[in-house]
Parts: C-alpha cells; structure tokens; sequence
C-alpha cells in the first residue's frame, strides 16, 4: 500500500505542469510525439506546395506544343524534383506526421517509445530535403535524369553537373530518417499499447502503419545501397552499373525497383488505414471486414517484394521473367479489391454523412480504384509494351498518388485537425476545397490516359501537335488544383486560431469514440496524453472476435 | 452542390466540343498494322471492358448507397459485419478473372517474344539525340535525326510548331523496311538507355548500352509508321523520332540498289562559295553539335562549354579539325564526318554563332586520305 502511495507522489511531483517549452526552442529540441508530429505535417504540407510549384511549370511548358519557357534541362529537372520531393518531402512524412499524432492516441500510450530518436528522424529529414532542394542552385542544375535516377544518364558529366553526390547524400539521409521512424513506429506498437489492446484489436491505421514500417525497414537500405553503388561508378571506377567495366545498367533497374515498388505501398498502405478508419464513422457502422482488411495489407505488402519487374517489362526480359511478373503482378488485384469491397460493404446500409473528410475519403475509393484499373492493364506484360513510359502510366500512378494518397491526407487532416487543435474548421470552405479537387484532379489527369494511349510518351518537354487539345485541358485541370490547393493551407492555418469558434465535443463526429482511442480523450487534447494506459479499449470493429 | 454540377456539365460540354473541332486526335490505343498490335489492341479493350464491367458493379452499389442510405433520408446504420461467405466470394470470383486474362495474354506474350525465322535483321543504335540504322544483310547504314523543320522551331522560342507538318514526329532519313517480311530488330546504344517505339508495330524495346535486345515486327500494309525514344535519355530526349516506312517489295530493292550507290559515293570535294560553307554548315551543326552546344552556341553552363568566343573553335583550324575527330571524355569523336562536311562546320562555328574569324575551309583542306576519289 505504502508502496503505491510513494509512486504517486513521486509522479505528482515530477508532473508539476509539464507543458511545452517557450519559444522556437519548443520546436527544435522537443520529443512530444504530437509537436513532432505537427512539425511533419506543417513540414509534409509545405514541400506539398513546393512540388507542386515545381508540377506547375512542368504544365505550364506543356500548355502549349513548342518550348516556352523552359530549357529541355531544366524541365527534366523539374519532372526529377517534383517526383523526389512529393515522394520523399511531402507524402511519406505526412503519414509519419499523422503516425506521430495518431499511433500513440489510438494504441493508448503516453508518446512514442523513442522520443529522442523521433527528433533526430524528423531533423534528419529537413537536412534531406534542403540538401535535395540546393541542387536547384549548383551548376548544372538539379538532378535531371527522371527520379529512378538511371544510369548511365545519371552518371553523364553533359546530363548531370555538380548535383549528383548531394542528391545521393540527400537520399542517405532521408533513408535513415525514415529507418528511424519506421524502428520507432514498431517499437510503439509492439511495446506500448494499452495493457487490453491486442493486436487483433488495433485501428487499421495502426495496422497499416505496422505493416508499411516494415516494408520501410526492408527497402529504403536497398535504395541507399543502389545510390552508393552509383557514387562509386562515378567516383571511384566502379563499374557496377558500366557494361564496359563488366557490369549491367539493367542491374540498377533491378535493385532500384526492388526498393520502388515496395515504396509505392509505403505511400499507399497507411491511406487505406486511414481510409478505413474514416469511412466507419461517417457511415455509422464498423468497418465491414476488420481481419481480411489486416490480411489484405500484409498480402498486399508481402505481393511488393515479388513484382518489382513489372516496370521493366520492355527492358528484355527474359520470357519466363515477362510471364512470371506479369502473373505475380495480377494476383494485387485480389487483396486490392477485397479492400474496395469491404469499403463498399461498410458504406452499404450505413447511416450516411458527407462531411468534408467523408466526401475526401469516398472520392478516394473510388478514383484510387480507377488507378488499380489501370494498374491492373498495365500488369498485362503484351499490353505494357503499348502503355510502358507513356502518359498512360503518369494517369495511373498520379490516380494512386493524387486523388488517393493526397486526398486522403487531405480527409485525414479535416477529420482530426478539430480534435488535435480544439477548433472547428469551416465546413463551407472544407467542402469547397473538396468539389474544386475532385473536378480539376480528373481533368488534370484523366486526358493523360487519352495522351497515353494516343501516343505520348512522359518525360518530355514538346511534344507532336495532335496531342495539344489534351495536354492544354490536362494544364487548365492542373492549374486550378494547385491554386485551390491554397484553401486547404487557408483551412489549416485558420482551424489552428480558433476555426469557427464553435465548441468541438470530445468526440468530434457522432459516435466515434465507439470506434477509436483518441476520441475518449478531452478535446483540446492536452499536451501529454494516456499517462495512464486506458483501461478498456474500443473494439467495436472487432466484435466478433470479443 | 449545384453549383458543382454545372462546373462538371460545362467541362464536359467542354471536352466534347473540342473534339467535335478537332477530329485528328485519338483517345484509345491505335489498333496497329502488325498481328501482334492487333492482339495487343484486343487484350487491352477486352481488360478495360472488364474493369467498365466491374467498375460499373461496385461503383453502382457505392453510388446506390450513398444515396439511399444516408442520415438525412432517416436510414437507421445497420450494424452487420464480417461474412465469410462473402468475403469467400469476392475473393474468388476475382480470381477466376484473373485467370480469364492471364490466357489470353499469355499468348499474345508468347507471339511478341518470338524473333525466330526471321527474313532480315536490322540493327538499331540509340545515340544521343539520334537513331543509328545498320542493315545486317546488305550493309546499309545511315543515321536517323529529327528533321531540320522540327528541329529550327523547337530550338525558336515563339516559333509555330504547328507550321511544321509532322511537327518532332519528322526525320531526315527513315528506316525503309519491306512489307510481307519478317524484319528482325537488334537493339543497344552507344550512350544512355533509350527506347525505340513505333506504336503501330505494338512494342517498345529499349536500347541497352553494351548488352543486345531483340523483337521483330511483320507489316503487312505499305504505309509511313511514327514514333518516340521512350526512355528518358537526356536534355533531347523528346527529339529523337522514330520514323519506319514499309514499302512493297520491288520499291524496297529499288531503295536498297539506290542507297548502296549513293553510299559509295565519295564526297564532293569541289570548291564552294562562302555563303555556301555557312548554309551546308548549318545542316551539318544542326544534326550533329545543337543538342549540346545549342543553336546559339552559348552551350550550357556548368555542363557543357560554349562555342561562342572558345578558343579552341576560334583557334588555328588544324587543331580544331583534330579536336573534332578525336572526341574527349565528354564529347564524341566525329570521325564519322567526311573532309567536305568538316570544312563546312568548321566555316560554320568560326564565322557563326557569335564568332568572326573570317576564314572560309574549303573541302580539300579538310579532307582526308579515303575521301578522295
């Protein structure tokens, strides 16, 4: 008894008002989980805007047939950037900005298990980026030899000029970073959950973040390893990459797409977590299939590591290579679609709602689906001989990416920005932002198929005027998506100074503390949470299994 | 919401209104003239009618759903989860397509890796920004660059591309092929990775450097086929077309009789006029040195040096002559030039581009021992 009594003193004592520090200081030095995890989401939301700058004079040049206004060079430095800083500055730490928040409310934890390692991965990934983004200012300019960074163009002194060792240097970094955060995010899984939450009790974004934390352990070492094996080639007269030392340009293809098509699940995996906590509330119902949902994601992760060929079908090949990694590539199709199923079965019979971070999350389900269509044409090898490096597969991976990852981003953002901050944000403006990004994202990208199929390839500058109609609607789309991109930082910016000023309940959305951890806690959340694992965790997505 | 509506209505009315005034563009995948670009079109309509078919089925229940079952309308949440059953279903029933498609597009893969029995091969070079022709069997070899139209208005800001007919899908010389004949294709490249794509035969292959690829195309139809590099390969990379004329058999060995004549041809050495240095000049630089010097000379900082005001271009015209046959680390050799076509550029890079040394080359000077008759 006397014991007890002594711990709580020693807690009460060490508890005295543990706000956050005053000033910048906060920012740089701290280790709360949920200041961490804003410095990821305002860093993810700011590169968002920098990529797409980038995307917009890629469209604006492509206006028009003919060359405007930029360089040949130059734009391929902008195709380059735009894809390494929306991968890799934008997309991914967002999800690792929503895992710092969310992954400790949801599972019941006081933060993360490393907080200080939590720190360090985040900083890590600002020097990453700023490396990245001061290419832009060498001679020579910014890497501009397409964000596969293939060699031997990668390697070409008239291609490439004193960017290539910071661009790889970049790469390291953001690479352990990641590895950091990915160590960080299983060790509070596996650690720190509430004494009652098993596994099988977890959110799905919990799960989808397990799962995407091992694909980032396994992978982003495999692409550190193929970009210091370039460094070498080009620096030490290696010739790992160099048929005339011995080795195989396609070599590089191979271990770079071993770590790229795990990564495009990196990006994709915590959206259907997210997806699949966001469309249970707004429907009202538990999501229909928890454990094929679970399934689903590992078969889906496990199917990332046996395909990565299928984006080198017009490389050569071997026959039993095409049909083998056209068949491996097929069978995505099924854990996929069992996860647009269950999303579909957890709407159907619900008690609908459509705000803001519903219509973003169904926009999602079903624009993300056009993308696994055509993911699914391309997987058929005879017919990616037609589709490979054409604007057919830029429509299909800006369907996966855009209107998927990012609009889910964007859902997640509206649907727990009211809980983080204690404000509501404007329904009016979110659902203006909405409908503006669900019409111009699909006339921004879906003429691309047209442009595909007509004959386009990517990656270049000018192009024949028979594909100008498309290209010029694909510009207008694109054009306004990035301006009214600009309402989604209006929105951020006012939800954190007090929103509408209407008071948020604990739990946000009607009934969502039935579904999750984070909505049983007071709204504004105070600064350190689950100082005391809760005792009884919602498992209303897992009935049957109680 | 309404306001939405009318967004979305006008884009389309948009859309179709645009394709009413312009009927040349296509929005589907060109049938081809090959049996495979056949096939490979059938396989792609019968997966995109299937995903029509499913996208249509699941997106109805969705769109059925949001409808009816939402808490305006007073719907109540039913609170069902879990089915094995189902989940067994659409588990299966994927599957079972799947299989469906992967028949069909077995075969199909089958037929466009086979390159055996082939009636004659072609070899292709991806250089940058150009295409390298050899012909196997009768030694034909020449090279294919993007026409000088295309090339003049891509390299003139404010220029009309539309002025230029087959704008960047335009070269000097075509590959000539026979119809009715099974032409086999080698790739590889001299430099980066490219890809050679002539979307009416149905594939792309890409050109390694240092290894070999192989395909084969049958054409049946006379006819001029278009098409890209399509794999990034460099600031030119959207410069470098790919243009195949098939052309029935007698025309065929008349252009093959024609061109190994005009390949034995020695060159012209004869004198010209300065004015005739500089126009010739212009071509030879055009095809050769503006991917990387540019058309203005200024070349590109940091990366590429510029002509304009070099001293190595503006120096004595001997060492200028040797400097561009023997190539450095960065630069290829232009041994492939011939004595007429070195005195011309040469005129042309000294007496151009912002320089003014005012000495005319003629042929003579620069010639070389195997140019002369």
């Amino acid at each position: 008894m006397s014991a007890v009594v002594d711990e709580h003193d020693h807690h009460a004592d060490d508890h005295h008002d543990h706000g956050p520090a005053k000033g910048l200081l906060r920012w740089i030095t701290t280790t709360n989980h949920k200041d961490i995890g804003t410095l990821y989401l305002l860093f993810a939301l700011a590169m968002f805007f920098v990529g797409g700058a980038m995307a917009m004079v890629i469209r604006a040049e492509l206006f028009e047939p003919g060359l405007q206004f930029v360089d040949p060079a130059f734009f391929n430095s902008m195709t380059t950037m735009h894809a390494l800083v929306m991968v890799f500055g934008a997309v991914m730490p967002a999800f690792v900005g929503l895992a710092n928040w969310q992954i400790p409310l949801m599972i019941g934890a006081a933060d993360m298990a490393l907080p200080r390692m939590n720190n360090m991965s985040f900083w890590m990934l600002v020097a990453g980026v700023l490396l990245l983004a001061s290419t832009l200012f060498m001679e020579g300019g910014a890497p501009n030899g397409g964000w596969t960074l293939y060699p031997p163009l990668v390697l070409q002194p008239i291609t490439v000029g004193k960017a290539l060792p910071f661009a790889i240097f970049s790469v390291h970094l953001l690479g352990i970073s990641s590895i950091m955060g990915a160590i960080n995010i299983i060790a509070t899984i596996f650690n720190m959950r509430a004494p009652s939450m098993k596994l099988m009790d977890m959110p799905l974004f919990v799960w989808t973040w397990l799962i995407t934390a091992f694909l980032l352990i396994a992978v982003m070492p495999v692409f550190a390893g193929a970009v210091t094996m370039l460094l070498t080639d080009k620096f030490f007269h290696t010739s790992f990459f160099n048929a005339a030392g011995g080795g195989d340009p396609v070599l590089y293809e191979h271990i770079f797409w071993f770590f790229g098509h795990p990564e495009v699940y990196i990006m994709i995996l915590p959206t259907f977590g997210v997806a699949s906590t966001i469309i249970p509330v707004f429907a009202r119902k538990p999501l229909f299939g928890y454990a094929s949902m679970v399934w689903a994601t590992g078969s889906i992760a496990f199917l990332s590591f046996i395909v990565w060929a299928h984006h080198m079908f017009t490389v050569g090949l071997p026959l039993a290579g095409e049909l083998y990694f056209m068949y491996a590539t097929m069978v995505i199709a099924v854990p996929t679609g069992v996860k647009v199923f269950n999303w579909t079965a957890t709407m159907w019979k619900g008690a609908m709602t459509f705000e803001t971070p519903m219509l973003f999350s169904i926009a999602f389900v079903v624009l993300f689906t056009m993308g696994g269509f055509t993911g699914l044409m391309m997987s058929i090898a005879p017919s990616d001989f037609q589709y490979h490096d054409t604007y057919f597969i830029v429509a299909h991976f800006h369907y996966t990416l855009v209107p998927a990852s990012v609009f889910i981003l964007m859902a997640a953002g509206y649907f727990w920005l009211p809980k983080w901050t204690g404000h509501m944000y404007n329904e009016k403006i979110g659902q203006l932002h909405f409908w503006i990004s669900v019409v111009s994202v699909n006339v921004l990208f879906f003429p691309q198929h047209f442009l595909g199929l007509a004959g386009m390839p990517r990656r270049i500058p000018d192009y024949a005027v028979q594909f100008a109609d498309w290209n010029m609607i694909s510009s207008v789309g694109g054009f306004i998506f990035g301006i009214s991109q600009l309402l989604f930082l209006y929105i951020v910016i006012d939800t954190i100074r007090g929103g509408t000023g209407e008071k948020v309940s604990d739990e946000v959305w009607e009934d969502a503390a039935k579904h999750s951890l984070e909505w049983t806690l007071p709204t504004p959340l105070p600064y350190h949470t689950w100082t005391t694992p809760p005792s009884v965790v919602p498992t209303e997505h897992v009935l049957d299994s109680h | 919401m309404n306001k939405a509506k009318q967004l979305f209505a006008g884009l389309i009315l948009m859309a179709l209104g645009l394709e009413a005034a312009h009927a040349d563009y296509t929005l589907n995948l060109m049938k081809g003239v090959t049996k495979v670009s056949n096939d490979i079109y059938d396989l792609h309509m019968l997966i995109l009618w299937i995903c029509v078919f499913i996208g249509i089925g699941v997106f109805g229940a969705m769109f059925y759903s949001i409808y009816h079952h939402r808490k305006s309308k007073g719907h109540v949440a039913a609170q069902f989860h879990e089915n094995t059953t189902v989940e067994i279903i659409w588990t299966i029933i994927p599957t079972l397509i799947l299989i469906g498609m992967a028949i069909p597009a077995t075969k199909t893969m089958l037929e466009l890796s086979d390159v055996e029995k082939s009636d004659m091969t072609i070899q292709v070079t991806g250089r940058q920004w150009y295409w390298d022709y050899k012909y196997l069997d009768n030694d034909i070899h020449f090279e294919s660059h993007l026409d000088e139209a295309s090339e003049k208005v891509h390299r003139t800001p404010g220029a009309d591309p539309r002025s230029v007919p087959h704008y960047l899908l335009n070269v000097d010389k075509p590959l000539v092929i026979p119809v009715n004949k099974k032409v086999r294709f080698v790739l590889t490249s001299m430099d980066v990775i490219h890809s050679w794509w002539v979307p009416d035969f149905g594939w792309k292959k890409d050109a390694n450097p240092g290894f070999i690829n192989e395909a084969s195309t049958y054409v049946e139809k006379p006819g001029t086929y278009r098409g890209q590099c399509t794999e990034l390969c460099g600031r030119d990379h959207g410069f470098m077309p790919i243009v195949v004329i098939a052309m029935e058999q007698v025309d065929y060995d008349a252009w093959v009789k024609k061109t190994l004549e005009q390949q034995k041809q020695k060159p012209d050495l004869s004198d010209q006029t300065t004015q005739q240095l500089l126009t010739h000049g212009e071509s030879v630089y055009l095809k050769n040195c503006v991917g990387c010097h540019q058309i203005n000379g200024a070349g590109v900082p940091g990366l590429i040096p510029a002509l304009t005001g070099s001293a190595i271009v503006t120096g004595k015209w001997e060492s200028l002559d040797g400097f561009l046959r023997a190539g450095t680390s960065k630069m290829p050799k232009f041994d492939k030039l011939n004595g007429k076509e070195v005195a011309e550029l040469l005129t042309y890079v000294r007496n151009n581009l912002g320089n003014k040394v005012g000495d005319t080359l003629q042929p003579k000077q620069t010639a070389l021992p195997d140019d002369d008759e």
